[in-house]
């Protein structure tokens, strides 16, 4: 749904663009796909390192080792999990709702949630190459901190 | 050519290791390259419009502007334009760095643009609504009042750890990476 409008949004914008100055417009949509190239290679690697991982550990291993009775250690293990895999929210989102039915713990999967949209340690090469190592490292650090802070309060509240 | 062979190596040895798995277990090996073709899939499908709207920002918004919407001086209202522009965005966060790219580019705010990737990455407007769907509104709700402080937070340190000469740096990589 969301893409549908972005896509009327891209296209829209192209039109009008096109209209306006023809020059301009295939300039941008060069700048497109020089931008997209430029960053393709590390896409294609983190795919294949996601299929790998989610390939090896199914459903059933994840809900076993983030269950409401792992305490700190299923929080901790979530919040390693969340940094590393990176699955899009609308599979994450009906993954954590399946996992609390069949007994994870609200704070295990709110650290897990947290730290899958803040954390991103496949991605951080492609961080880095914008931002610098410095940077990206601080930034994924401190948003993995803050995943515990989230559960907790979550914790308190639920 | 030649360039272009040592760009995507590490790719291919990453091919090569998925090809060998399949060999040695073929069902894990198959069901990995499931997956990676239909994560594949999907990025093919978010990203095109994503691009060409930075290619159209880039061609048609003048730096100056930038600089007044995001800039340094940009105060309240740049921090307003990063989140709400962060919390519309659809796609996953690995797709909003080259759009930071082009802000950086454009002579954002370095903390404006942390912002911008705080919100891309938690509060997601479509995907907030997803999220109360299956996870129950309190909970989305939440996450959302928690996240908003945090995202603050974790962009003005991150700009406060970084020297100068990082900075300086930073904004030099994004032009180069045009």
């Amino acid at each position: 749904m969301f893409t549908v409008i972005l896509y009327i949004l891209a296209l829209g914008l192209l039109l009008l663009s096109f209209i306006k100055d023809r020059k301009k417009t295939k300039m941008a949509l060069k700048k497109a796909w020089k931008s997209f190239e430029n960053i393709l290679p590390q896409f294609l690697s983190i795919l294949i390192i996601i299929g790998i991982t989610l390939a090896v550990m199914s459903p059933e291993t994840i809900s076993k080792l983030i269950g409401e009775q792992s305490g700190w250690l299923g929080m901790i293990v979530a919040a390693v999990i969340g940094s590393i895999t990176l699955i899009p929210g609308f599979v994450a989102f009906p993954l954590a709702s399946a996992l609390l039915k069949s007994g994870a713990g609200f704070m295990q999967i709110a650290v897990f949630i947290s730290t899958l949209m803040m954390v991103g340690i496949v991605t951080i090469p492609v961080e880095m190459k914008y931002f610098g190592k410095k940077a990206a490292i601080i930034r994924n650090s401190l948003a993995f901190v803050f995943s515990f802070v989230v559960a907790i309060v979550i914790g308190v509240i639920l | 050519m030649k360039n272009t062979l040592k760009r995507y190596s590490f790719f291919f040895i990453l091919m090569v290791i998925n090809l060998a798995i399949i060999l040695v277990t073929p069902e894990i090996g198959q069901k990995s390259l499931k997956i990676t073709g239909d994560n594949l899939l999907e990025m093919l499908s978010v990203i095109p419009p994503i691009f060409i709207l930075l290619g159209l920002l880039d061609v048609w918004v003048q730096k100056e502007t930038m600089i007044k919407l995001m800039g340094e001086k940009s105060g309240f209202i740049g921090i307003t334009i990063a989140f709400l522009l962060g919390s519309a965005a659809a796609g996953p966060l690995y797709a909003a760095f080259p759009v930071a790219g082009v802000l950086l580019r454009k002579g954002s705010k370095l903390s404006n643009v942390f912002i911008f990737i705080g919100a891309w990455s938690t509060t997601k407007i479509p995907m907030l609504l997803f999220e109360a769907s299956s996870m129950g509104w309190k909970f989305m709700i939440t996450r959302f009042i928690v996240d908003i402080p945090g995202i603050f937070l974790i962009a003005l340190m991150t700009e406060k750890v970084i020297t100068a000469k990082d900075k300086k740096l930073i904004y030099e990589n994004a032009v180069d990476l045009d």
